[in-house]
């Protein structure tokens, strides 16, 4: 027990730690979560408490970033949870569709597949010409892969089918070459996504949206830390904005919740009321 | 050290094939006041939707539900990871789930339940392995006796598939060794009889 302790308060050093050298503020990520990752890097590293870990990430710039890689879950698929992207299709674009300009907010991008999967979304609705996509990460090197577009190519049997099942209406085949054993995504999807840092802990908002998707992300964040962000896409979105979360996350814990409406519950798209708040 | 130390506050429990069938037994015997929250991780399809909560809430005296991310467990309750995600225990007894990379094959895993459970309740946990045909668990297993708490691993020979409880005792023997390898039937009973003796016992003092 006294071990553990320690090492509670070992981590909490070391989250106070990153945030002081490097601006990452990881204090307010669910702990369990964190932990497991902090101690799977530990042992990969062969060191062996917090503190060791701590005085090497201070000292040595290239291990926090192998360390930042670690601490950031950049899991993603295109078209994930395709019900979702049939609600943006049927549901969200449409309801954009006559603004003359749409602004769309990606945030917690990490490598992109569902950036390129949105890019793909509005070629098919013929809205990707007036939409500038805005996808962020923490992480530049996940940001830099994004901009890239290469993906494996073990993974395109379930992206497209994921792309049918969400309801695609082209070959899926279209938007990407093989070149040995990745896909390069077609470059005419990048040419209004613009990639860059944003940290949803200590960022602000820097633009007014049309819609925001912020998937998978909010579940490694505490309440508070879920709060803040639920806020700040609150503030960046228009009236009658939409905004679409990850399937197990909710606005239910937020003082945000009375601002919206559920346009799709299981899909977990809000749309922000259209009135004044109070 | 109080003899509070001992009150156990949470039971995990990890199941793989043939759990639906064997959480069932383990679940049904346990009354609707049970004293702990139950927290289980079952391998499922990552299709699986919420069928199984549904259909052990039908049969259970006990509310199950499919766990959401920062909801406070309760006893009276028993929580199972949704498919495909993995579920841990913060230390301040809410759930939280995570899309990481699985472990050892299984998303969600028993050890990653485990792990984070002794991180949020020590020694005052009851940890139990049912069938399987991995071994998945096997670790946590091993760490909820390191801190102190209790296991329970179904007998492999009433396991529809054995390697599961297999590898969990195997995982502690030698040094410690589990505490109970009990058949599927007995689980619950016995489950519902010690939780029943420590936990009433301490409060009666």
């Amino acid at each position: 027990m006294q071990n553990l302790e320690n090492q509670n308060i070992e981590l909490q050093l070391l989250l106070q730690a990153i945030y002081l050298k490097y601006g990452y503020d990881f204090r307010q990520y669910a702990k369990a979560s964190i932990k497991r990752r902090v101690l799977y890097h530990l042992e990969k590293h062969h060191l062996s408490n917090i503190s060791q870990m701590q005085h090497r990430l201070l000292h040595d710039v290239a291990f926090f970033d192998s360390l930042l890689l670690d601490m950031s879950v950049n899991v993603t698929e295109m078209f994930r949870d395709p019900a979702c992207y049939r609600v943006l299709r049927k549901e969200v674009l449409p309801a954009l569709k006559d603004f003359p300009h749409i602004k769309i907010w990606h945030a917690g991008c990490a490598t992109g597949e569902e950036v390129y999967s949105m890019a793909i979304l509005l070629k098919e609705m013929g809205l990707y010409e007036r939409t500038q996509i805005y996808a962020t990460d923490i992480n530049e090197k996940v940001l830099k892969q994004a901009k890239e577009g290469v993906f494996p190519i073990s993974r395109l049997r379930q992206y497209t089918q994921n792309y049918q099942k969400a309801g695609g209406t082209e070959s899926f085949s279209d938007y990407y070459h093989a070149q040995y054993e990745h896909v390069v995504m077609d470059r005419k999807l990048r040419k209004n996504i613009l990639f860059s840092d944003h940290n949803l802990a200590t960022d602000n908002v820097f633009g007014e949206m049309h819609l925001i998707l912020c998937r998978n992300v909010l579940i490694y964040f505490d309440r508070g830390l879920q709060n803040r962000v639920l806020n700040l896409f609150d503030e960046a979105l228009i009236k009658s904005g939409f905004l679409c979360l990850g399937s197990k996350e909710s606005l239910n814990f937020s003082t945000v919740t009375e601002h919206f409406d559920v346009i799709a519950k299981t899909e977990k798209v809000y749309r922000k009321k259209n009135e004044e708040k109070t | 050290m109080s003899q509070r130390e001992n009150q156990f506050q949470a039971v995990v429990i990890g199941a793989s094939a043939g759990g639906i069938h064997a959480l069932q037994q383990v679940l049904m015997p346990l009354p609707a006041d049970f004293p702990l929250p139950i927290i289980v991780v079952q391998h499922l399809h990552p299709d699986a939707g919420a069928y199984l909560p549904q259909l052990l809430d039908n049969k259970c005296q006990l509310k199950v539900k499919q766990a959401d991310e920062k909801e406070f467990v309760q006893a009276g309750w028993v929580y199972l990871a949704p498919p495909a995600y993995h579920l841990l225990i913060e230390e301040d007894h809410s759930l939280s789930l995570s899309l990481e990379a699985p472990v050892s094959y299984s998303r969600p895993s028993v050890d990653v339940l485990f792990e984070s459970a002794i991180f949020a309740y020590g020694k005052r946990l009851i940890g139990i392995i049912l069938t399987g045909a991995n071994s998945d668990g096997a670790l946590g297993i091993k760490k909820i006796k390191q801190a102190g708490g209790y296991v329970i691993v179904q007998a492999p020979e009433t396991a529809e598939a054995d390697a599961m409880p297999k590898a969990a005792i195997a995982a502690v023997a030698g040094n410690q060794a589990v505490d109970k390898i009990l058949a599927l039937d007995q689980i619950g009973q016995y489950l519902l009889q010690w939780v029943n003796r420590n936990f009433l016992g301490i409060r009666m003092k």
